[in-house]
């Protein structure tokens, strides 16, 4: 054991280390920023390293520097750009971006350590050459599902994707399981060797992974994107076992293991099981001949936004409902200029979030948070819930799904059982919506055919901009 | 067969220590947490690094080397900047409280 080694060692737990107190922290709000740096300069940490152990044994070649730099140059600029560049309403999409990046990376070491055995892991301690096929299997396999179930996520959430019919039906569980086979097969081909297999697990697996998330839509896709996170993190760690790293062993078990609690919390907010999640499909696609009848509207009350004015000024206490419409509108900023003018006349207002509002959880807390909205004003469904029927309006931004009391009284419905914020018993609700359209489910919201639901039809940011306009002619916000 | 014992007993201490960590997380985070998490995904760079590293002059292997690292950049640095553009966003708001 030379000082290399040593060091490196010391270096690796120091890193360790640092990574479990990130992921402690970041579960806290006071800490959560300083513990995302200290995570990062793990990270750092673990790359120095792996460079000084290197440094110390073999050596590390010119040619090696080059390629290293090369790619840390285009990968870690690109990077750099997505994440100043992308606006805060595309979250969702951009974390299921990066994780499939990561996913892929995972697959590419495993591709290169099957094709080329200059890497083996014998000269690292031993490992035989099952336990490296096994590992080598695993890496290509969950990196692969990893790389096209996020992209696949993406692509819908970013609308540039939707579900196709036979994918609802239920054809698409053969056609997995025959995926599953294939990847199946592959798997024992690489097993007794030969490269061919290698090939057909990449198609295999990537195949499912596009299968498995294609067909899952609405709510359910931040659980989903929380569990390919877990996933990536697996795929590391199959990845370390590839390359016999145990820094990497640790880290991708403790991103695996972190981001199945995740996946367990979002789905307890939605009162849905992850079997469902998964295999279930898109909300509302299995009941079409119960729910045909009922897609009509009767009794919509549409409603101008004076009307809403006159009403708001009235009201002591105001709740708003933020949901995906409110990013997509960019709406924001426009809502706090608006709430602001509310509480300068006195009016109570608050925020009820929905813990799958929008396309991913906290979604919303983040976006009213850029808009300065104070942190005490958002209140949880648990919490909000019981103060609805003492609230006087209800104004819902672009939010449906999470307010639709079809949940709580319909039981054929595809939502029953998801538990929803119950606007209704509020004296006034009004549904700031572009259009009669449905939501991301395709369910029928029985919210908007009740008395005292108004709907104002238009784009969030519009809305709420001549909303202001009104507000200030009645003499609210005190500039008037 | 040292480093597979090594290994296995570092899999599960490291699973069981991930469970752990994650207690109660106030919705807020999730979203950050999701993100901060995925951006420690991207460890597999330190693979890529090694099998650039030993790949000597295997053209092929170099090349695959060096897009595998640039993909987990990618996720890395991408991945924690946009966790520090949330959170910047939090901590805004708790100093002014």
């Amino acid at each position: 054991m030379n000082t290399f080694v040593i060091i490196k060692s010391i270096v690796d737990l120091i890193a360790v280390l640092l990574l479990a107190l990130g992921i402690k922290g970041l579960s806290k709000v006071r800490s959560a920023r300083e513990a995302n740096q200290l995570a990062a300069f793990a990270m750092l940490l673990a790359v120095i390293g792996v460079l000084i152990d290197f440094l110390g044994s073999s050596g590390i070649s010119f040619v090696a520097w080059g390629w290293i730099i090369l790619g840390s140059l285009v990968g870690g600029l690109l990077g750099m750009v997505t994440a100043k560049r992308v606006p805060m309403t595309a979250m969702p999409e951009t974390v299921a971006l990066f994780n499939g990046c990561g996913g892929m990376s995972s697959l590419l070491v495993a591709i290169g350590v099957a094709l080329y055995p200059v890497t083996q892991a014998q000269e690292t301690g031993g490992i035989t050459s099952l336990v490296e096929s096994v590992s080598i299997a695993a890496s290509v396999f969950v990196g692969a599902i990893t790389f096209t179930g996020s992209i696949i996520a993406m692509a819908k959430l970013q609308g540039w994707l939707s579900t196709p019919a036979w994918m609802q039906s239920r054809i698409r569980h053969a056609v997995n399981i025959g995926f599953a086979v294939i990847s199946f097969i592959a798997i024992i081909q690489l097993f007794t060797g030969g490269n061919s297999g290698l090939w057909l697990l990449v198609i295999g697996a990537g195949l499912l992974g596009i299968g498995v998330t294609l067909p899952i839509g609405g709510a359910d896709m931040p659980v989903v994107i929380s569990l390919l996170n877990s996933y990536s993190g697996v795929a590391a760690a199959a990845a370390g076992f590839v390359v016999g790293s145990q820094l990497l062993i640790v880290a991708g078990a403790m991103v695996g293991a972190a981001g199945l609690i995740l996946t367990q919390v979002m789905c307890k907010g939605m009162n849905r099981s992850l079997i469902s999640v998964l295999f279930g499909g898109a909300l509302g696609a299995g009941s079409t001949s119960s729910s045909k009848e009922s897609t009509e509207y009767t009794n919509i009350t549409s409603c101008s936004v004076e009307e809403c004015a006159l009403t708001l000024e009235a009201a002591e206490k105001v709740v708003i409902v933020p949901g995906y419409g409110l990013a997509v509108a960019q709406a924001q900023h426009t809502l706090r200029e608006v709430t602001r003018a509310l509480e300068a006349s006195g009016i109570n207002v608050t925020y009820a979030i929905h813990p799958v509002a929008g396309r991913m959880p906290g979604h919303m807390n983040v976006l009213l948070a850029e808009a300065d909205v104070p942190y005490e004003q958002l209140k949880e469904m648990e919490i909000i819930n019981p103060e609805f029927p003492a609230t006087d309006v209800v104004l819902i931004l672009g939010a449906n799904d999470v307010v639709n009391p079809q949940a709580k009284t319909d039981s054929t419905s595809p939502l029953y059982g998801m538990p929803v914020l119950d606007v209704h018993e509020a004296r006034t609700v009004f549904v700031v919506k572009r259009g009669m359209s449905a939501g991301y489910s395709g369910i029928k919201n029985d919210l908007f055919d009740l008395p005292n639901t108004s709907m104002v039809f238009g784009d969030a940011k519009k809305v709420l901009s001549d909303l202001l306009v009104e507000l200030k002619e009645l003499g609210i916000g005190g500039k008037g | 067969m040292s480093f597979l014992s090594e290994a296995l007993w570092v899999l599960i201490l490291g699973s069981l220590l991930g469970l752990e960590l994650i207690g109660k997380v106030p919705p807020t985070l999730h979203t950050p947490l999701m993100s901060g998490a995925n951006a420690i995904s991207g460890i597999t760079m330190l693979a890529a690094l090694t099998l650039i590293i030993k790949a000597g002059s295997n053209f092929p292997l170099l090349l695959l080397g060096s897009i595998s690292l640039g993909f987990a950049l990618f996720n890395v640095i991408g991945g924690f900047l946009v966790t520090d553009r949330m959170l910047a966003m939090f901590s805004r708001k708790s100093t002014k409280k």
